[in-house]
């Protein structure tokens, strides 16, 4: 055997150790990003939305507009406070609701009721809404985001669960306002 | 001292490191280069060890749940011996590193000295930016008051923004559904292990090519870099007028960075540590979300652009950012290094640091942002009450309770997301104001629905008390017209 077969045979048994790491690595690699990518759920059976109570209809008044929390549904020990939700409840006439997201159609900051003018405001960026949650004015480009609900016997229940973006609209189940993105 | 020695050699006989940093204390530098302008990057890289340091320390209190983490941080600030302290170093150190980053970037980019060779450098330097900016929102996220919540809000909304995969992008950078524990986990492992690595990695990179390559020499006018030549004429420089890094050129580096370290303690001892604010508790919705002082810019730019340009621009225009700034040194690798021959290169830092500081300005009073209390906070100036009829001072009632003034600044009090009304008499007719508080337009919302016809009428008597003493309120030129040929034509036909 002459010395050059002796060294390939040599850098053969190297490669194949290089190989046979690549492949477990590649191998490890597959639970990591499963790990890592755990978060994402079906976005189209919304499998972070379940039906949650605002409590009973008695708390709200006909023709007003409210602020009601709820838990949020899916939660883990040390949430704390912000697994607790707010949302606006219009209740426009017995059973007919608008349940609104807190965040802002724009950038998701909370916008706040004023039932004198009967505007929402965000206080970030200047958006404003009507009191049936369509855009008044300032950068969004679509109206609040809203939450689908249904009456329970005497409590009011929405749908929710997940952070209404563009991408999340909480409405999407109901039909509420379609996103327009871009 | 005998015994310092010789334990120095028994170390040094088994690292055998004395020679190589010898050499890298005493490699030759060009002599103007040891330059007072030569000195940030160094003092970043200190910044940089003292935020590892306080982090750390931080570290050792903080506590990274959702439920815990603003009371740690109350805790350190207010019952440990010097916590606030370690907090205002952290967070001032933060401010410093991004100013000395940018301050270095700009340096680098004026004296040419990302030209050949030194394109990897360059192209390492822009990550580290990248990384610094990464550190310093991540950094604010730790910091977990409403400030921060309603800021992951904001970055999941603009995620939310992406075509298709936008809402997994969502998910993922809040580690679930909502803004809550995961988040703040999630925010915690890249500030604290995935960017500083990253960084340190980077960091001893972009050190490593910096002395291989040679610092940069003075840029002189008219000498000009090609790359068949540019390493002779180096080497020669450094032969000739060069001088050995320690100590021609180090001092002032040790200087300036004692002086940052300095000033950095000042500002945590004068202006203490940044927050936390409020609760991050997303019930308390009387909050008025702000960024931290190098992402005010963006803030300004996300009120001020075009609504139908937002999400494009967020999309794409980071992405261009980072590719030009990136391809930079491959597209003018070679040239002119001095600033006084690169009229564009000094024009679009100017442009650059005129456009960040204008929306900087901006932002810090945010002019686009409703006063959410002026309507129950900011009483009417008297002088707009005074001698006015009982139905003008209702319509000064309508003004206040239908919360025009968080928009509208009377006096010098009030929002200024729309005109001052001061003197909106003398702008707009009864008729205008009349239409345009019914339908609204522009930015305005309609009142049609919120006011009755008798408060639109109260309130516009107001609106037309508003001008100044000595001039007249806007009429209708053209009504006046009419009324006079109808007047005109009605005493033609008297007898």
């Amino acid at each position: 055997m002459n010395k050059q077969t002796e060294v390939s045979r040599r850098s053969f048994l190297m490669r194949l150790g290089l190989w046979i790491n690549g492949g477990i690595a590649a191998l490890l690699a597959v639970p990591v990003v499963g790990y890592l990518l755990s978060p994402l759920r079906g976005k189209a059976s919304q499998e972070y939305n379940t039906w949650v109570s605002l409590g009973p209809l008695s708390q709200f008044p006909e023709g007003q507009t409210r602020l009601a929390t709820f838990r949020n549904p899916f939660v883990r020990p040390w949430d704390g406070q912000t697994a607790d939700i707010p949302c606006w409840v219009r209740r426009v006439a017995g059973n007919t609701f608008q349940v609104f997201a807190i965040n802002c159609a724009h950038l998701g900051c909370p916008v706040r009721w004023f039932s004198q003018s009967g505007l929402f405001m965000c206080p970030c960026h200047g958006g404003a809404y009507y009191a049936d949650g369509s855009r008044a004015s300032g950068p969004p480009e679509r109206g609040l985001f809203e939450y689908p609900f249904r009456i329970d016997g005497d409590q009011l229940v929405i749908q929710a669960g997940e952070l209404p973006t563009l991408a999340a609209d909480a409405g999407t189940a109901a039909g509420g306002r379609k996103p327009c993105v871009g | 001292m005998r015994w310092i020695e010789s334990l120095g050699q028994w170390f040094d006989r088994r690292l055998q490191l004395s020679g190589a940093i010898r050499e890298a204390a005493l490699h030759r530098v060009p002599r103007s280069s040891a330059s007072w302008w030569y000195v940030f990057g160094s003092a970043a890289l200190t910044v940089f060890i003292l935020q590892v340091v306080t982090g750390i320390l931080l570290a050792i209190v903080y506590v990274p749940s959702a439920a815990e983490a603003w009371n740690s941080l109350q805790t350190l600030n207010h019952d440990l011996t010097l916590g606030w302290f370690l907090r205002a170093m952290h967070g001032w150190g933060s401010n410093f590193m991004v100013a000395l980053v940018l301050i270095h970037m700009v340096q680098v980019f004026l004296f040419g000295a990302h030209k050949y060779p030194r394109e990897l450098t360059w192209v390492v330097g822009v990550f580290l930016l990248l990384m610094t900016l990464g550190m310093a929102f991540t950094g604010q996220v730790l910091r977990f008051d409403q400030d921060s919540y309603w800021g992951l809000g904001i970055g999941a909304s603009i995620m939310g923004r992406v075509p298709l995969i936008g809402g997994w992008l969502v998910n993922l950078l809040l580690g679930g559904p909502i803004i809550a524990g995961e988040t703040l986990s999630r925010f915690f492992a890249l500030h604290v292990f995935v960017i500083p690595g990253m960084l340190i990695g980077l960091v001893g990179l972009h050190l490593l090519m910096v002395l291989k390559l040679g610092i940069n020499e003075w840029p002189m006018p008219g000498r000009v870099v090609r790359r068949e030549t540019y390493l002779k004429e180096y080497e020669e420089l450094t032969h000739k007028d060069g001088v050995p890094f320690v100590p021609d050129a180090i001092w002032k580096d040790l200087i300036f960075a004692a002086c940052v370290l300095l000033a950095v303690a000042f500002c945590a001892v004068v202006l203490g540590p940044f927050g936390p604010t409020g609760q991050p508790d997303p019930t308390i919705i009387e909050t008025a979300p702000r960024p931290d002082f190098f992402f005010l810019w963006l803030y300004a730019l996300l009120s001020l652009l075009p609504p139908q340009l937002e999400t494009p621009f967020l999309l794409i225009a980071p992405v261009i950012g980072v590719a030009v700034l990136l391809l930079l040194p491959f597209l003018s690798g070679e040239g002119e290094k001095s600033w006084r021959r690169r009229p564009i290169a000094v024009l679009t830092v100017l442009l650059l640091a005129v456009v960040l500081g204008t929306f900087t300005r901006l932002a810090s009073n945010a002019p686009w942002s409703p006063v959410m209390n002026a309507w129950s906070g900011s009483p009417l100036p008297e002088r707009y009450l005074k001698d006015r009829s009982p139905l003008e001072r209702r319509g000064a009632l309508v003004f206040q309770a239908k919360q025009c003034r968080n928009c509208h600044a009377l006096g010098i009090e009030g929002g200024q997301r729309g005109p001052a009304l001061d003197t909106v008499a003398t702008r707009l007719t009864p008729d205008q104001l009349i239409r345009q508080v019914l339908q609204g337009r522009g930015n305005m919302p309609a009142y049609g629905k919120n006011l009755s016809p008798a408060e639109c009428t109260a309130l516009v008597a107001f609106l037309t008390t508003l001008h100044p003493a000595g001039q007249a309120p806007a009429r209708d030129a053209s009504s006046s017209v009419a009324l006079e040929a109808d007047r005109e034509s009605s005493a033609s036909t008297r007898p």
